[in-house]
């Protein structure tokens, strides 16, 4: 790696060759105002000219996140020039941008505000057209607001570089530049799998995860028996929230938050999950003994549903037709559990703690109520409203003992739950299960090396008593493509595939705290290259923490099939724990 | 097919020989010419040309006489022309009914029509020649070369008038030596920034990689400009020649023209030379068997000014938006499709076969220290002679606007020109003697841009002038950056303020800054120099400014709410005519008879009036006027 | 949304079939489908995005980019007014607006029997004849507003 010689402030320093003058001086102990980079180049457009400086050789003013150092370069931050037209960008973008601050979303983690205060914009624009706005406010998942959008295309690259996708594009020129789906189309007219992807990268309000809470107050104030379940990947970011250090691990302090909240019960999903791999399991099984449409592929992702039905609404059959977790224990919560407890279904208000916008659509599909029109699960909240709910409710979260979820009828997980919340998780679980449901025996490994890690597509070969079963893992879209272009072609190897919506499985999912470096000061500089592999590393901890790491080793769960539902994938279990897709016409 | 350089020497010592014949009446035969440029095909050149030749077959005068077509002869305001050889006598806005009476007369008659010669407006005379006009005198024609000459739809005439001469004395010479041919030439880009060509050759050619490609933007754009149009529509095969000369130094084999779907005529006549040039073998494979290839390609814009610049161009090429990418990385270092990409303009590309062809010495002979050759302007506005000039660098303004162009019409004062459309500047009178080139130009607070030389009098309001422009560059903002998508629209609502007399002494200041952060803050070209009409009126007249914001006054009578129309009513004869022309009823006649006149004066309601100047236009005797 | 005949669907596929060998195609296969039709609505950007892989949202950005494509259909005749300097300085503001009070449209609006779309240009180049007015290609010169009302019957009449 060569380096070069630069001046920042007069200073001397030596860096790498090639890096931005933004990212050389964050390496020297700058921080240069900037909004709309992001990513090492992920977006580079170098459209906001917020992070303007004076460098030598250059015309004018450069914007440092697009323009490379060179050797013998002077960088100047604080000359006069350069502050008073960073200043300008900013009261410009400002001055077209809704004023409304207090009542935005991301109001406390909005990038505009900081680079704001930073450069010490405050002119406010009284009388200026600004862009026509659009809210759209028709999916249950996103709402895009142009008021608030500062036209970066952190989105559009995000939707392209995880999915492949683009359903966000640059609309119209000049002033009346905004950026949405097609046409300036709803989410729902659109093709979006609504993964909340372009949530997680967005500097300001302009895209946001459409909020439930105040679902939770209206079931409070109408006597509602509610039931909390908190998705695996949940507490390996909600610290983040409240400043803790990346990948740790904070399920007790949740237990203890969500037990200072009101709710009834609060349980971990991950039972939902055992028995996800139960059924998905037996399922496969099923079709690998019966000539059964194979590869089977796993079908708890709402994002990945989303992406099958729109893309590959004809092969739909691939997908198994178990509910995703949450969706089950929703089930077995307005039916087991309520009978077991002499609850009536229609009073419990079940509500989900999801890494996960997309979570918030699947939970009104019409495929996911039962005969009564009653919804499994009644409320989805991202791990990022879990924060607001905690810091609403004046609970300091750092400060909080740990405690244990519920233990009764649906508290017992294992270690294969757990993993859920990772790419390759599902697979991983689903083996250890089916193996035990083919051979008779526990597999001698319980870890499964080859579906770990962040490779976009993941495959392995797994001996099942003589037997090879070819798996592969995919996450992200762009991967899944890769997969379902075999599939279609009938040229897939594979007997079963896992496909996870987010790049990075749950832990990166669209519902996640952001991971913003300039919000995370005490975090490494290359934090958004490792935060994946951080929050992963602390659910597989978790997952060898337990003692039981296999599905059908859950007693709760050896108890819900004695006592309830029978076999698995009988038919009680169809009744409540399977469901079905319907290919979708991308533009309606 | 031409496969060497013999043959094609051959071929243009026949065709060569042949344009001489039309030119100088071999054989007693006469050729009538027609310009075929867009202005005046708009007046019926094309139909004009048809009838000549539909009159000359009726008087059997075929054997004797040709009809032929040329690109623009540059002086559009007089147009149609028409011209006979060998007399070379100029006929100026030529009509369909002129037809006949120039065919009997000096067709057949060898007599003049005096009434269609050129009328010095400084003298009165007539002139015959179009060497003889003031308007040509100070001209030298190098990237027009050929226009208003040849017929641009017949390549033979292309060749027997110098063409593929450059090219072939190119494929003779190293890649590197037609590099630095280029370079001592001092020939610097025409497009607007001026920077030298032989550079932006030499980084290219320095690039490693098989695929280069030479892009020739035809986006010309700049309100008042239109040079390119005109060499492309007055001689395609030299700007072909100079695509494959800059094809061959860097070492491409594709080039790509980038023309605005508004030409269609520029986009036709390139087609017609493209398949020309191919089917002799002067394009494609193995170029007079010199073993080097070279295709050339046509890309239609799409109605986007901001697609000259050149990145936006090549984003546009590759079938995106055409919104400009940060620099470095530069064209010559990853372009059109990550590659190697040089990028010249037309008017460029149209000066590389004359240097080749005559030596770097016969181009940099013209011109000044650093700006070397000629440069074409495309003179409007408020002057006499609108039109297309080839002047050496370094030639003052005053000898653009007085000597060729004419001076201003109507005995009005001569307030500033715009050089450089809407990202150039004004220049006052204080300036007229200023040498004309890049470096200069920028010194004094404009630039050269692709040649627009907007001249406006007393009777235009600067401010509005400034809006004006601002107005374009709203509208052709591609919307990436911040300074230039909302900082323009800022300026623009600023200076509207202002024209309506709302505006306020913070204004100023406002516009100040805007003007510091979208000059030294924008991604691009077009952004950067957005704020120069703004920032060189308030330079040179912050007196206007004032006067609109202190005083509610347009010193020129320009902005409406600023000014209103009265009657003289010593000058009124109370004839009526501006009361029947009043969309408003505005106008009634008042009790008062001047001395001398026989009728009652009229008078203007200012609450009534719409400010349309219909009163104004209508009045015969220059009683009507705006304060 | 309104579904498109075969002959359409097949002549799209066709458009999009005669650049199969450009690298990047978008901007041709977009300026010959606006010949044809005279505008480019969503359905037909998604066949175009089936056959050339360039997500929808992209190819409308682009189609909303350049002031050349259109979304909804243009009139028969398309009547371009230069706002360019020259003509805009020569009265061509007058000139537009006569055009928009004769047609009773704004400019971009189409006349509800489609018989005419009002568009201001920016410099046609062809300032030496200012002001000029370009319908379907055919430009004329040194309009005046007294003009308009006859021009636009010519083409009524036609």
């Amino acid at each position: 790696m060569s380096l070069v010689n630069i001046k920042i402030e007069g200073h001397p320093y030596q860096v790498e060759a090639g890096l931005t003058i933004l990212e050389a001086a964050k390496r020297c102990g700058y921080d240069i105002p900037s909004l709309c980079a992001f990513n090492h180049g992920e977006c580079n457009q170098g459209s906001c000219r917020v992070c303007l400086v004076e460098a030598t050789g250059a015309r004018g003013l450069v914007a440092s996140c697009v323009y490379p150092v060179s050797e013998g370069m002077e960088i100047t931050i604080s000359s006069p020039k350069a502050v008073q037209a960073r200043r300008t960008s900013v009261e410009l973008l400002l001055s077209n941008h809704s004023a409304w601050c207090q009542e935005c979303g991301k109001n406390g983690s909005c990038e505009l505000l900081r680079v704001a205060q930073m450069t010490g914009a405050r002119v406010i624009n009284k009388e200026g057209a600004r862009t026509p706005v659009t809210v759209d406010e028709l999916s249950p998942s996103i709402i895009r607001d142009t008021s608030k959008c500062i036209l970066c295309g952190r989105c559009i690259a995000r939707c392209q570089n995880a999915h492949g996708l683009s359903v966000l594009g640059y609309e119209n020129r000049g002033f009346n530049t905004i950026v949405g789906p097609a046409e300036n189309r709803s989410f729902m007219d659109s093709p979006c799998i609504l993964c909340g992807q372009c949530v997680s990268v967005c500097p300001t309000g302009a895209l946001l995860e459409k909020s439930e809470i105040w679902k939770i107050d209206e079931a409070k104030k109408a006597g509602k028996y509610i039931v909390v379940q908190t998705a695996p990947a949940v507490r390996a970011a909600l610290g983040e929230e409240f400043g803790m250090k990346i990948g740790t691990p904070v399920t007790g302090k949740m237990v203890a938050a969500l037990k200072r909240l009101g709710f009834d019960k609060v349980y971990d999903t991950n039972f939902g999950a055992d028995l996800t791999i139960m059924e998905e399991a037996n399922e496969l099984v099923g079709r690998i003994k019966n000539g059964g449409v194979l590869p089977m592929i796993t079908s708890c992702s709402p994002g990945w549903v989303n992406y099958a039905e729109y893309y590959y609404g004809d092969q739909l059959d691939h997908l198994s037709s178990c509910k995703s977790p949450h969706e089950m224990f929703g089930a077995i919560v307005k039916s087991y559990f309520a009978e077991k407890n002499g609850l009536n279904p229609k009073n419990i208000f079940v509500v989900s703690i999801m890494p996960c916008t997309a979570k918030k659509f699947e939970k009104e599909r019409d495929q996911l109520k039962n005969a009564d029109g009653l919804p499994d699960v009644d409320c989805v909240l991202t791990t990022r409203e879990l924060g607001d709910l905690i810091r609403r409710s004046g609970i300091n979260f750092t400060k909080l003992p740990d405690e244990e979820f519920d233990q009764d009828l649906l508290g017992e997980y294992t270690g294969a739950g757990v993993i859920f919340g990772v790419t390759g998780g599902v697979m991983e679980a689903a083996l250890r299960t089916a193996y035990h449901i083919l051979t008779g025996k526990e597999h001698e490994l319980v870890k499964f090396e080859q579906v770990r890690g962040l490779e976009g597509i993941k495959e392995a070969a797994i001996d099942i008593d003589g037997t090879t079963v070819n798996v592969a893992v995919a996450h992200g879209m762009k991967n899944a493509k890769v997969l379902m272009d075999e599939v279609r072609a009938g040229t897939s190897k594979y007997t079963f595939i896992e496909i996870m919506g987010c790049p990075g499985g749950c832990v990166a999912g669209g519902g996640q705290p952001y991971v913003k470096p300039c919000f995370l000061p005490n975090e490494d500089i290359d934090i958004l290259d490792t935060y994946k592999a951080k929050r992963s590393a602390a659910l597989y901890t978790e997952d060898e923490r337990q003692t039981v790491r296999q599905s059908h080793n859950n007693t709760q769960i050896q108890q819900l099939y004695a006592d309830y539902l029978g076999e698995p994938c009988g038919h009680r279990a169809h009744e409540l724990l399977h469901t079905s897709y319907a290919a979708r016409k991308r533009f309606n | 097919m031409i496969k060497t350089p013999e043959q094609l020497n051959e071929k243009i010592a026949a065709c060569s020989a042949c344009l001489d014949g039309k030119f100088k009446g071999e054989e007693g035969k006469r050729a009538v010419v027609l310009c075929g440029g867009t202005g005046c095909l708009s007046s019926n050149s094309a139909e004009i040309r048809e009838k000549f030749q539909k009159v000359i077959d009726e008087k059997g005068l075929h054997d004797k006489v040709s009809v032929n077509q040329v690109g623009c002869f540059g002086f559009c305001s007089q147009g149609p022309f028409c011209k006979i050889f060998p007399e070379d006598t100029l006929y100026r806005m030529v009509k369909l009914e002129d037809v006949e009476e120039i065919v009997e007369k000096d067709l057949i008659g060898g007599e003049i029509v005096e009434r269609l010669l050129y009328v010095d407006p400084a003298t009165g005379e007539k002139v015959q020649r179009q060497d003889d006009i003031n308007f040509y005198k100070k001209q030298h024609r190098i990237a027009l070369h050929g226009c208003g000459t040849i017929d641009p739809e017949n390549i033979d005439e292309a060749l027997g008038f110098g063409g593929y001469q450059g090219l072939m004395r190119a494929l003779t010479m190293t890649r590197q030596e037609v590099i630095d041919e280029v370079l001592k030439a001092g020939l610097r880009g025409r497009g607007g920034g001026g920077f030298p060509t032989g550079r932006k050759w030499q980084f290219a050619y320095n690039e490693a990689g098989d695929e280069k490609y030479v892009v020739c933007n035809g986006d010309e754009g700049d309100p008042g400009a239109f040079m390119d149009r005109s060499i492309l529509e007055g001689n395609p095969l030299a700007v072909i020649e100079g695509m494959v000369i800059a094809g061959y130094a860097i070492g491409a084999k594709n080039g790509y023209f980038y023309v605005r779907a508004e030409y269609p005529v520029a986009v036709r006549r390139l087609r017609i030379a493209i398949k020309e040039a191919k089917e002799i073998g002067l394009l494609g494979e193995n170029i007079l068997g010199s073993g080097f290839s070279f295709n050339v390609h046509i890309r239609l814009g799409a109605g986007a000014f901001v697609c000259g610049e050149e990145t936006a161009l090549l984003n546009s090429i590759e079938g995106k938006r055409g919104m400009p990418r940060p620099r470095p990385p530069f064209p010559a270092v990853k372009g059109l499709w990550q590659c190697p990409t040089i990028v010249n303009n037309v008017e460029t590309l149209a000066c590389v076969p004359y240097i080749l062809r005559e030596g770097w010495e016969a181009f940099a002979k013209y011109g000044t220290e650093k700006s070397k050759g000629t440069k074409v302007f495309a003179l409007g506005g408020k002057i006499n002679n609108v039109g297309l000039v080839e002047v050496p660098m370094g030639t003052t303004l005053r000898e653009l606007i007085y000597d060729i162009g004419g001076g201003i019409p109507g005995g009005k004062e001569f307030k500033a020109i715009q050089t450089g459309g809407p990202s150039g500047g004004c220049l006052t009178k204080e300036y007229l003697d200023e040498p004309i080139d890049f470096d200069n130009l920028v010194a004094k607070g404009s630039m050269m841009g692709s040649g627009g030389a907007i001249v406006m009098d007393e009777d235009n309001c600067m401010v509005d002038v400034a809006k004006f422009y601002m107005e374009f560059i709203c509208d052709e903002s591609c919307g990436k950056c911040t300074p230039c998508r909302i900082g323009t629209k800022r300026m623009l609502e600023i200076l509207t303020k202002i024209t309506e007399g709302k505006g306020e002494p913070e204004d100023i200041t406002a516009l100040e800054e805007l003007v510091h952060v979208t000059q030294n803050g924008s991604l691009c070209a077009l952004g950067q120099t957005a704020a120069n009409p703004v920032k060189s009126t308030m330079t040179h007249f912050m007196d206007e400014y004032l006067a609109h914001i202190n005083d509610k006054k347009c010193p020129a009578h320009v902005c409406k709410n600023l000014m209103q129309y009265k009657i003289v009513k010593d000058s009124c004869f109370g004839c009526g005519m501006c009361a029947k022309q009043c969309p408003a009823s505005a106008i009634s006649r008042t009790d008062y008879v001047a001395p001398g006149k026989k009728l009652a004066a009229m008078e203007i309601d200012p609450q009534k009036c719409v400010k349309c100047g219909a009163c104004m236009s209508t009045c015969k005797f220059k009683a009507i006027i705006k304060e | 949304m309104a579904r498109l005949s075969e002959n359409a669907v097949a002549k799209i596929s066709e458009i999009c079939g005669r650049y199969a060998d450009e690298p990047t195609p978008l901007m041709m296969i977009l300026s010959d489908i606006q010949n044809e039709y005279g505008y480019i609505p969503l359905e037909v950007q998604e066949i175009v995005s089936e056959k050339t892989g360039i997500s929808v949202a992209e190819i409308y950005g682009v189609v909303t980019f350049y002031s050349y494509f259109s979304l909804k259909p243009k009139g028969k005749y398309v009547i371009g007014c230069c706002l360019g300097t020259a003509c805009y300085v020569k009265g061509g503001g007058q000139v537009f607006d006569k055009f928009s009070e004769v047609l009773g449209i704004k400019g971009g609006e189409t006349t509800a029997d489609g018989l005419f779309t009002l568009d201001a240009l920016r410099c046609l180049g062809a300032c030496g004849i200012a002001p000029a007015v370009s319908i379907n290609g055919k430009v004329y010169p040194k309009v005046k507003v007294s003009d308009v009302p006859d021009i636009v019957a010519s083409y009524k009449n036609a």
